[in-house]
C-alpha cells in the first residue's frame, strides 16, 4: 500500500512532470508567452533542486522500486543542473533560428525525470522507464527542426538504434528475471550472492545484454556509431545535453547496477568491459583527431571520456565509484559550457562550426575565448583543473586493483587528446580572422560559464564541493 | 550534508577480497547449452521458414494472383497511394488512448478492494486522467481532432 511517504520520495519529479505539462498547456494558448516560457521552465528545475536537496529522504518507497540516499540525490542535483543548462543554452539558439516553442522546455523537463528516476530506481522495471522516458523525450529533440535535414536525419537514426538497443537492455532484463524470478535489485542481487538463481549462464548473459544497453546510451566502441551524426545533426544546444545527460545518467545507472547487483557478474565479465574501455577510448580519440567541425570533435571527444568511465565501472571498488561519480559532475559541467560557446559561435544555417571559425575569438571575444580554453584544457586533463582530478581518481583507482596496462592505455590516450583539444586554443589565440568584428556573449551563457568556472577550478577554490560529495554519494552504494 | 569521513577510509578502498571474481562460480560451457538452444531456434525458425516457403511453396503467376490484396475487392489505384499525415497522427492519437483503457481495467477490478483502505487509489487514476487530459488538449488546439 502506498503511503504519504512515497510520495514526498518524488517529489523533486513530481514538480518537474507538474512544470513540463503546464508549458505544453501554456503553448496551447492563443498567443504563446514564448518568451518567457524558459522561466517557467527555470523555476520548475529550481523548485526541483529545492526539493531534492532541501528536503533529504532516506531509504527504499512504493514496494521498494525506488531508493532514495545520497547517490540518487547528488546525481540527480547534476541532472537538474545540466536540464537547466540545456533550458539556458536554448535560448540564444532557438530565438536565432526562429524556432522558440514550449514543446522545446517541456521535453528537456521530460528527459530530466527520466534520468532522475534511473538513479532512483531499484528495479529493473523503473531503470527501464527512466531510460525510455529519456529516450523518446531525446528522439523528438533531435528531431526538432523540421525543416533541417540534417535534424532529421540525425532524428531518424537516433530513434531506429535507440529502439533496437532498447530490445538489447529488454531481452537482457527478461534472461535475468527468469533466471532469479526477480526484477528488484536486492532480490536479484541476493539470488546472485547465495547462488539460488536458476543458472549462472543465464544470468551472465542476461548482464551481457544490459551491458550492450547501456553502452549504447552511453556510447561505448563499438555502440558509438551514432553519436557523431546525431550529434552533429541536431540542434547545438540539443547535442550540450545529449553528451551530457544520457552519459551521466547511463553511466549512473550502470555504476549502482554493476556495485549493488552484479558485483560478482561483472568480475566474469572482466575482459570484455576492459576491451569495450580500451577501445572506446582509443577510437575515440583517433576519431576526434582528424575532426574539423566542433561538434562532431566533441562528439568524439565525448566517446573517449565514456571509454575512461568504462575503466571506473570495470574496476568496481568504492574508490572508483567515487571517481566515476566527481568525473560524471565534471564531465557534465565542462561538456555542456563547451557546447554552449559553440552554440553561441554557430550562425544561421549550420554554419560558424568549423575549426578555422574559431580563429582570432580570444581578439573578437576575449572572455568566451578564455572559457572555452578552461573547458578544453580541463578535457583534456590539465594538473590545474578539474578534469585533470577526475581522470587521477579514476585511474589511481584502476591501478590500486592491478589493471596497470589499461591504465597506461588511457594515459597515452589522454596525451593524444592534447593535440584536438589544444587545435581550436591555438585559433582562438594565435590566429587571425579575415574578420575581426566582436562576437557577442548571450546573456543566458552567463550562468553556465560560471558553472564552468566554479567546477573546473574547483579543486582550488571549493575543493569540497565536488569531493565530499561524491565520496559521500559514492559511500551510501556500497 | 556529512563530513567527508569516507574519504578517510581511502586505503583500505581497492582491497575487497570478498568480491574476487572467482567466488565459487564454475561455470561450464554445458550452462550455455539453453541460451545455444535459443538462438538456434531463433535463427533456425527464420531461416527455416524462409527456405521451407522457397522450396515447398507453390509458384503460379497470373495477373489475378500478382494483384494487390484488397480484402477481394479489385484495386482501384495505386497500392502506395500519398496518404494525408493526419491518418498517421488520428491513428497515434487513439494508441494513445487505446492504451489508456488498458490501465483502467486492472484498476477498476482492483478499485474495490482498495478504496476501504484509503482514497488513494482514486487519486491515483484521477492523476492519470489528468496528464492524459493535458494531451488531449494540446492536441485539440493544436488542430490534431479538426478534419477541415
Amino acid at each position: 500500500m502506498l503511503t504519504w511517504g512515497d510520495i514526498t520520495s518524488t517529489f523533486p519529479e513530481l514538480a518537474l512532470v507538474v512544470t513540463a505539462l503546464g508549458l505544453l498547456l501554456l503553448e496551447t494558448l492563443r498567443e504563446p508567452p514564448r518568451d518567457k516560457l524558459v522561466w517557467v521552465g527555470l523555476a520548475g528545475i529550481v523548485v526541483a533542486l529545492v526539493l531534492e536537496v532541501g528536503f533529504p529522504v532516506y531509504g527504499q518507497f512504493y514496494s521498494g522500486m525506488i531508493a532514495v540516499g545520497d547517490f540518487s540525490r547528488f546525481l540527480n542535483v547534476i541532472f537538474l543542473v545540466l536540464g537547466g543548462g540545456a533550458l539556458l543554452l536554448a535560448v540564444p539558439y532557438l530565438r536565432k533560428t526562429l524556432e522558440e516553442r514550449g514543446e522545446y522546455y517541456s521535453l528537456v523537463l521530460f528527459a530530466t525525470v527520466g534520468m532522475m528516476f534511473m538513479t532512483k530506481a531499484h528495479d529493473l522495471a523503473i531503470t527501464f522507464l527512466g531510460l525510455e522516458l529519456l529516450s523518446i523525450s531525446l528522439y523528438i529533440l533531435v528531431g526538432f527542426y523540421r525543416n533541417r535535414v540534417s535534424s532529421n536525419e540525425a532524428g531518424l537514426k537516433y530513434l531506429l538504434l535507440g529502439a533496437f538497443s532498447t530490445g538489447f537492455f529488454l531481452f537482457g532484463a527478461a534472461l535475468i528475471y527468469g533466471s532469479t524470478g526477480s526484477t528488484h535489485y536486492d532480490a536479484i542481487s541476493q539470488a546472485i550472492l547465495n547462488d539460488t538463481h536458476l543458472s549462472s549462464a543465464l544470468t551472465l548473459t542476461g548482464f551481457g545484454l544490459l551491458l550492450i544497453g547501456f553502452s549504447f546510451k552511453v556510447a561505448l566502441v563499438p555502440f558509438h556509431m551514432y553519436a557523431p551524426d546525431v550529434y552533429e545533426g541536431a540542434p547545438t544546444s540539443i547535442s550540450a545535453f545529449l553528451s551530457t545527460g544520457p552519459k551521466v545518467a547511463g553511466f549512473a545507472a550502470l555504476l549502482k547496477l554493476v556495485v549493488v547487483v552484479f558485483a560478482v557478474t561483472t568480475r566474469h565479465w572482466w575482459g570484455a568491459i576492459w576491451v569495450l574501455a580500451a577501445l572506446t577510448m582509443t577510437v575515440g580519440n583517433l576519431s576526434a583527431l582528424r575532426q574539423d567541425n566542433l561538434k562532431r570533435m566533441l562528439a568524439y571527444s565525448g566517446v573517449a571520456h565514456a571509454g575512461y568511465l568504462a575503466i571506473g565501472i570495470l574496476v568496481g571498488s568504492l574508490e572508483s565509484a567515487f571517481g566515476i561519480i566527481y568525473y560524471l559532475a565534471v564531465y557534465g559541467a565542462t561538456t555542456l559550457a563547451a557546447f554552449g560557446i559553440v552554440a553561441a559561435i554557430e550562425k544561421e544555417n549550420e554554419a560558424g562550426l568549423e575549426v578555422t571559425d574559431y580563429r582570432g575569438l580570444a581578439r573578437r571575444n576575449p572572455v568566451m575565448a578564455a572559457m572555452f580554453a578552461l573547458a578544453l584544457l580541463s578535457l583534456a586533463g590539465f594538473p590545474p583543473t578539474a578534469g585533470f582530478f577526475g581522470k587521477f581518481f579514476v585511474f589511481s583507482a584502476a591501478v590500486s586493483e592491478g589493471y596497470i596496462w589499461l591504465v597506461v592505455l588511457a594515459v597515452l590516450n589522454s596525451l593524444v587528446s592534447v593535440y584536438y583539444y589544444l587545435r581550436p586554443v591555438v585559433a582562438m589565440y594565435m590566429e587571425t580572422a579575415d574578420d575581426e568584428s566582436p562576437v557577442v556573449l548571450p546573456a543566458t551563457l552567463v550562468p553556465v560559464l560560471v558553472l564552468l568556472v566554479v567546477v573546473a577550478l574547483g579543486m582550488g577554490v571549493f575543493p569540497m564541493l565536488l569531493v565530499s560529495n561524491s565520496a559521500v554519494a559514492a559511500g551510501s552504494l556500497f | 550534508m556529512p563530513e567527508c569521513a569516507a574519504l578517510n577510509d581511502w586505503p583500505g578502498w581497492g582491497i575487497n577480497g570478498s568480491r574476487g571474481w572467482t567466488h565459487g562460480h564454475n561455470i561450464m560451457i554445458v550452462d550455455y547449452l539453453p541460451i545455444l538452444f535459443v538462438i538456434t531456434l531463433a535463427v533456425g525458425f527464420a531461416v527455416g521458414m524462409l527456405v521451407l516457403s522457397h522450396f515447398v511453396g507453390p509458384r503460379v503467376s497470373d495477373p489475378v494472383k500478382l494483384m494487390p490484396y484488397e480484402s477481394g475487392v479489385d484495386p482501384k489505384s495505386e497500392s502506395h497511394p500519398r496518404l494525408n499525415v493526419r491518418y498517421f497522427i488520428v491513428g497515434l492519437v487513439f494508441i494513445i488512448f487505446d492504451i489508456e483503457i488498458v490501465f483502467l481495467f486492472p484498476w477498476a477490478v482492483i478499485f474495490r478492494d482498495f478504496i476501504t483502505d484509503s482514497s488513494f487509489i482514486f487519486w491515483e487514476m484521477v492523476f492519470f486522467m489528468a496528464v492524459l487530459l493535458v494531451g488531449l488538449i494540446y492536441i485539440w488546439r493544436k488542430g490534431v481532432l479538426e478534419w477541415e
